[in-house]
């Protein structure tokens, strides 16, 4: 990059959708570029998103300035089996969530603690025994983030988080 | 789709033969036996039997390069395949169209750690293009001709196709045919109009326009270089070729400055940092192109024709990039300069030229010659001198003899120089000679060696005896990996760790060895007849050219300088301190 340039332009995140063949090791070679290039991966979810499976939608979340971005999805696009590349922080309004499932371990007062905390965060209950609980929550990375953080203080056993799924609004696709 | 079934193996050769495969470099192995049977029983292609599977890659892109046809390779598994891994990453580097067939333990084995078993998709993910493991029979055919296309189109480059051993014995009637129309892969050729347009402006109005072009000419077949020299002409600007690009123009003509970069001639990186337009043409701004970053042609406005849209904005930022294929968009780019700017007029360089005379006066090549020791570059000035009325094809390995060879070797069309460009692996222009030699068995191919570099590839003087390749190698000998040394004197205060060639074969002796003739030159007066001897031998010719032994390379823009900043012969200040440069590489 431009020496000159450094210290100009902010790093920032970037919500990057990727359609590809669902075909062996198309994975691979997507966050093998990104670890061979040196690009950070802060979020990744994956999963075939058409009826018969032949295509996948990945989700990245990644970091970098504006001609390091550039940079991610022009590689992206060079890989063969990549249909498309959406940077959908750039193209303007889109929604993001992600799912946590977030297991607490609490009796007593703790155990009504959890149960407000939850619902402050319109977690659901999935699973419950006598001195644990697991909740269902989705939102926002912040949303889950503070979810589970307040968690910790009631109990928290172990989390999990699906990474972030994102759309453009609106009616048109990718 | 006729109801006819064939096994994998016939299935892969059947393909190769509907492609027009004419040879195969490879080396057989347990995996790849059915295909090896197959091959057995059939005339139109050729196997060429390297010795070692590295030297098969390197051989496929000397081929490639030498003919702009894909060069095809067929290895076993394990070893086979990571023995290839250098050679596709030097093809990837350097965007050579080269597939790679190689053999895979049987589907059922896969994940077994079995005999011989590698994962090869895996570890050639990075250093291909694209790669693919055959599960099933039925898509053998397509794969193949799909590999094909991959390799081909777009930015060329290595495709490897991973085939288990049952895949190869399976039979399937389903046979490709027809035009191949990948689901997510389709190229663009044609650049964008309107921004083609923009770079025609733009270059009318320059006052210090410059054209600086790449492999990617070269690469766009024989219609690119003869759109380039066209437009080059009618425009009157100076232009410069890359280590890759070398041929695409003329050396001969008036207003070609020779190559640019780390070891380019004065006047070129002195015109690349000083133009006001430069037209980037199939190149991608390498870093030994650009010198210091900050420092890279800082008035200038730049256009940049690339396949790739990766390469652009990649580390120099550019005002017109021009995405599509470098014949289609130079034809476009003409048809407009014609249509408009030839009327107009466009501004006059009288000024700009009359600089690049006053740098070119600076003779930058000059070296001082020797009555007793042959200096390098004045091994290459004869060399050139007496080939250059010959059908004459060059090949280099890596360091110092391949700078000086760039240098004083004069290309007139493309195809006829394959060095390692972007890898820079040593060991590279033996067997790519090889390749040279197999698809023009009549011309000449010299490769243009070192003493180190020649023995890393040193096996295949087996497949020259066998196939009776009458490649030339000349070693530039000075008993140091010379670049190397030369960056140890630079950097690391003449400190010569580990550099100097001990234990050197007698390389006439070596010769014999394998049947073929050796000569050994270390006179300047005796150089000619050296050369001449070399020529008129049949069959293969070591030179063992004795050159002196601490020359060093200029013009050179050390690492951490700016690409005008160069060092000189006449300076040969090599204590210049670049801020960083010790940590480039």
């Amino acid at each position: 990059m431009y020496h000159t340039r450094k210290g100009l332009e902010q790093a920032s995140g970037h919500t990057l959708s990727i359609i590809v063949d669902n075909e062996a090791g198309v994975l691979a070679r997507v966050i093998g570029l990104f670890s061979g290039r040196g690009y950070n991966i802060e979020h990744l979810t994956v999963a075939p998103v058409d009826l018969e499976g032949s295509e996948s939608r990945i989700t990245v979340v990644t970091i970098g300035t504006p001609p390091v971005i550039e940079q991610i999805k022009a590689q992206l696009e060079r890989l063969v089996p990549v249909h498309r590349v959406g940077d959908l922080t750039e193209n303007g309004p889109h929604v993001e969530r992600e799912l946590a499932l977030i297991k607490v371990s609490c009796i007593g007062e703790q155990q009504q603690a959890a149960l407000r905390i939850a619902e402050a965060f319109r977690a659901k209950i999935v699973d419950s025994s006598l001195d644990s609980y697991i909740f269902e929550v989705t939102g926002k990375t912040e949303k889950i983030k503070a979810c589970i953080k307040l968690m910790e203080d009631v109990g928290l056993v172990e989390a999990v988080r699906t990474g972030v799924a994102a759309l453009t609004r609106g009616s048109q696709a990718l | 789709m006729s109801g006819k079934e064939y096994s994998g193996a016939e299935i892969i050769i059947n393909s190769l033969v509907d492609l027009g495969v004419e040879v195969i470099f490879g080396y057989p192995g347990g995996a790849v036996l059915p295909l090896y049977d197959a091959l057995f029983n059939q005339e139109t292609i050729r196997h060429i039997l390297v010795r070692h599977e590295q030297a098969a890659v390197h051989a496929a892109e000397g081929y490639a390069r030498s003919t702009g046809k894909p060069g095809v390779v067929l290895v076993t598994s394990g070893p086979g395949a990571t023995n290839a891994v250098t050679g596709l990453t030097d093809a990837m580097l350097d965007s050579i169209p080269v597939i790679c067939l190689t053999g895979q333990v049987p589907v059922h084995l896969i994940g077994s750690d079995a005999f011989q078993e590698a994962d090869t998709v895996g570890i050639t993910r990075h250093c291909t293009k694209h790669n693919y493991l055959v599960k099933d029979v039925d898509n053998l055919s397509r794969i193949i001709h799909e590999a094909f296309y991959v390799a081909t189109s777009g930015r060329p480059g290595p495709v490897v196709v991973d085939i288990p051993k049952d895949i190869q014995i399976f039979k399937s009637s389903v046979i490709h045919s027809g035009v191949i129309k990948h689901r997510s892969y389709s190229p663009e050729v044609k650049g964008d109009i309107t921004s083609i347009k923009a770079a025609v402006t733009l270059l009318a109005g320059a006052k210090k326009p410059i054209f600086y072009t790449g492999g990617g000419v070269i690469n766009s077949g024989p219609a690119a270089a003869q759109l380039l020299r066209e437009i080059v002409h009618l425009t009157g600007a100076p232009i410069t070729s890359t280590l890759m690009g070398l041929g695409a123009y003329p050396a001969s003509d008036k207003q070609f400055l020779g190559m640019l970069g780390m070891h380019g001639t004065y006047e070129a990186n002195k015109a690349m940092h000083d133009c006001d337009v430069m037209v980037c043409v199939g190149a991608r701004f390498d870093d030994r192109v650009t010198g210091r970053l900050d420092a890279f042609s800082p008035n200038s406005k730049k256009i940049h024709i690339d396949i790739d849209r990766s390469s652009i904005n990649k580390t120099v930022r550019v005002d017109v990039p021009i995405v599509g294929d470098v014949a289609h968009v130079l034809e476009d780019m003409l048809k407009i300069w014609k249509a408009t700017i030839l009327e107009t007029g466009r501004q006059s360089y009288d000024d700009w030229w009359a600089k690049i005379e006053k740098w070119r006066r600076r003779d930058c090549l000059k070296y001082n010659n020797s009555d007793d020791v042959i200096m390098p570059q004045y091994a290459l000035e004869r060399l050139q001198e007496l080939t250059k009325d010959k059908d004459v094809y060059f090949t280099t390995e890596v360091g110092q003899h391949q700078m000086w060879a760039a240098q004083f070797l004069k290309f007139e069309e493309p195809n006829r120089w394959m060095t390692s460009g972007g890898l820079g692996t040593m060991g590279y222009g033996f067997p790519a000679a090889v390749g040279v030699q197999i698809a023009h068995p009549d011309a000449l191919v010299i490769d243009v060696a070192g003493e180190a570099s020649i023995q890393m590839n040193i096996q295949e003087l087996g497949t020259t005896a066998q196939y009776k390749l009458p490649v030339k190698i000349f070693i530039l000998n000075n008993e140091y990996m010379g670049m190397v040394r030369q960056w140890q004197e630079l950097n690391h205060g003449s400190r010569y760790s580990e550099t100097y060639s001990e234990g050197l074969p007698d390389f006439v002796a070596l010769a014999e060895a394998y049947g073929a003739h050796g000569i050994r030159v270390d006179k300047p007066a005796d150089l000619d007849a050296a050369i001449i001897e070399m020529m008129e031998t049949e069959g293969l010719v070591i030179v063992d050219c004795r050159v002196a032994k601490l020359a060093n390379c200029f013009p050179m823009v050390p690492s951490g300088a700016a690409h005008n900043e160069m060092i000189m012969f006449e300076e040969e200040d090599m204590q210049k301190d670049f801020e960083g440069g010790a940590a480039l590489v």
